[in-house]
């Protein structure tokens, strides 16, 4: 018997049972969508942050407390990194020493992370408060649209003034203009001074929800004692390492090596790249189970379409089929439905992610269709040779025999 | 001589329960004979069929089709031997559901490596030989049980082997379908096929030229 003779009969067996063969290509189906659609998130993920991340510029650095390499829950506004898990140490002294004693630095910058309550005119929102420096327009690279930000004096007299971001004023405000309007900040007032210019939503996280106050402020109202975190900025993208180096000879003088990290965007970048390439990894690999799941439903269906098919087979055997011929149609059939299976996963994985896409940022790799489908096809073969095999060996005599 | 069984014995489940179903049977059947097994039920005609047919190997003994011992061979070269010289009818016809008068004709043909039209042409020359030319594109279920085991005989015919067994091909059909299905292999035979009828009933046996009566796995007669 030829192949397309076999592929034929194969289709014609599952044609008949329409209904198992697609509840029994359903595990594929998911399993192949999943793997599609996680490795498009995870990828799409990664092209974010990479972005993000350089768009805060190549010349950004971070000092953040203890001993870290990064914390990837920590993250702050857009994959910012804002508060290790370790306690804070630094000071304005601390900024004081680093703006004195560095000669590759160009600012340095407080800044802390609080959530609060905003309230206007009866209405509240429940947003993150972050205390800032007055240069963090330049360092953030981001513009205020209405109004202005604080100035240095405002920040020098820690005083109650701030920049909403976009959704806060929205939400607050809707139509009013909010300059020169008070909210109350966690039950303290404050002047607002200007909107800051929309940065955009990411998958859930939106940037925009966001209060900027002096960090003197901050650290006043919510009552810190230590700044979590200062954001540095080098002349340069060339003078970071001699930055960094400064940044760590001056702190070393007031403060343990295992207190602070000097971390800079590049190798932010590389260390969430790792663990969004192990989450990704991890989060496919759970995917995959749902393949090998799958492949058990194939084999559990072909067990019972080869004893289904009992003295069809042993008919075939007495008029002239081989082992081999028998093995090789039910492998055939149990690869169909692996195979077109895959074929549906991958069709709804990449529709799937498109569909995603249009809200978060998604990317279909042809590595990633190649392989779901490289291995519902290899499932196909590895779960369907067990019951192909069971059909070749059976003896003619008995599978006549069968009722 | 076509086939000689040679001291041929069957032991079923030796290691457990054994059943001797064959006793260290002889049996001759030359090219163009049409011969009878009848038997009770049990009496081992049915596995004595499946021996000769090379659907089974004995467990002692000898069998030589066309001179090679087929004993030894395994499943793969028996399963050549089936497809090439030896036709099957069976009680329950054992056509394949869902498919045509046509293609289970074809079936056979199929292990034989042959391009689809002369497979084609080889089925419907042979459905017209049983009298079902007009009947090629029908499923199983649209035919009478006349009409299936028609096409069952034309499914053995197919591949012209040299030697067709049919194994109680009556069982299953009124007395007048029995009757013509039984009149169809008496005319093979006369064009010279050699066709061997396994049956209990004597009615059907009287048809052959030659009838070998078996009792308890033994032939009691005829065995020549």
């Amino acid at each position: 018997m030829d192949l397309p003779e076999t592929i034929k009969v194969a289709l014609e067996a599952l044609r008949v049972n329409k209904t198992r063969s697609f509840l029994t290509m359903l595990g594929i189906i998911i399993g192949v969508t999943s793997v599609i659609l996680l490795i498009s998130i995870g990828t799409g993920l990664k092209t974010y942050i990479t972005e993000q991340l350089e768009g805060l510029g190549a010349d950004s650095l971070f000092v953040m407390p203890g001993e870290i390499h990064f914390e990837p829950g920590g993250g702050g506004g857009g994959g910012v990194p804002g508060a290790g898990v370790a306690a804070s140490k630094f000071t304005f002294d601390h900024i004081n020493d680093l703006k004195r004693g560095a000669e590759t630095i160009k600012t340095v910058m407080a800044y802390t992370e609080n959530n609060g309550t905003m309230r206007y005119k009866g209405k509240s929102h429940i947003t993150q408060v972050a205390g800032v420096g007055p240069d963090y327009q330049e360092v953030r690279d981001q513009k205020v649209v209405l109004g202005s930000f604080f100035t240095t004096s405002q920040y020098n007299a820690a005083k109650k003034v701030a920049v909403l971001g976009k959704t806060v004023a929205d939400d607050l405000f809707a139509q009013e203009n909010p300059i020169g309007k008070k909210i109350t900040v966690s039950d303290q007032r404050y002047a607002v001074l200007g909107v800051l210019e929309e940065k955009g939503a990411f998958g859930g996280l939106d940037m925009d929800d966001q209060v900027f106050v002096p960090a003197t402020t901050a650290m006043r109202q919510f009552d810190m004692e230590y700044i979590m975190s200062l954001w540095v900025q080098s002349q340069s993208s060339e003078t970071i390492s001699q930055t960094k180096e400064e940044i760590e000879k001056i702190l070393l003088k007031t403060l343990d090596d295992d207190e602070f990290s000097v971390l800079d965007t590049k190798s932010i970048l590389g260390v969430i790249s790792s663990v969004l390439g192990t989450l990704t990894a991890a989060l496919s690999g759970i995917a995959a189970i749902s393949l090998v799941v799958g492949g058990i439903g194939i084999m559990n269906i072909m067990f019972v379409s080869v004893t289904e098919r009992t003295r069809e087979i042993g008919l075939r055997k007495a008029v002239g089929a081989t082992p081999q011929n028998i093995l090789i149609q039910f492998l055939i059939e149990a690869m169909v439905l692996s195979f077109f299976g895959g074929l549906i996963g991958i069709l709804i994985g990449v529709g799937g992610s498109l569909l995603i896409g249009r809200f978060f940022t998604t990317t279909v790799t042809p590595w990633s269709v190649a392989l779901a489908f490289g291995v519902s096809a290899l499932i196909g073969i590895i779960f369907g040779v067990t019951p192909a095999a069971k059909a070749a060996k059976l003896n003619p005599i008995d599978a006549l025999r069968y009722e | 001589m076509l086939l000689k069984l040679q001291n041929v014995s069957k032991v079923y489940r030796p290691d457990t329960y054994p059943i001797e179903a064959l006793k260290k049977v002889n049996l001759k059947i030359k090219k163009g004979e049409f011969v009878a097994i009848m038997g009770a039920s049990g009496s081992g005609k049915s596995t004595l069929m499946h021996i000769a047919g090379c659907l089974d190997v004995p467990t002692s003994g000898k069998v030589i089709f066309e001179g090679t011992d087929i004993s030894e061979l395994d499943e793969a070269s028996l399963a050549k031997i089936r497809n090439k010289k030896v036709g099957f009818v069976f009680q329950t016809f054992n056509l394949l559901p869902r498919t045509t008068a046509l293609e289970n004709v074809m079936l056979p043909l199929f292990y034989a490596k042959l391009s689809l039209q002369q497979m084609k042409n080889t089925a419907v020359k042979v459905l017209k030989a049983v009298g079902l030319g007009e009947r090629v594109s029908h499923f199983p279920n649209q035919l009478s049980g006349g009409e299936q085991q028609r096409v069952a005989i034309a499914r053995a015919l197919v591949t012209n082997p040299t030697i067709i067994f049919a194994d109680e091909p009556t069982g299953n059909l009124d007395t007048k379908s029995g009757e013509e299905i039984m009149k169809i292999l008496e005319k093979l035979n006369k064009k010279g096929h050699t066709i061997v009828v396994v049956t209990h009933e004597s009615h059907i046996a009287k048809f052959a030229k030659r009838i070998v009566k078996i009792k308890d796995g033994e032939i009691i007669n005829g065995s020549a």
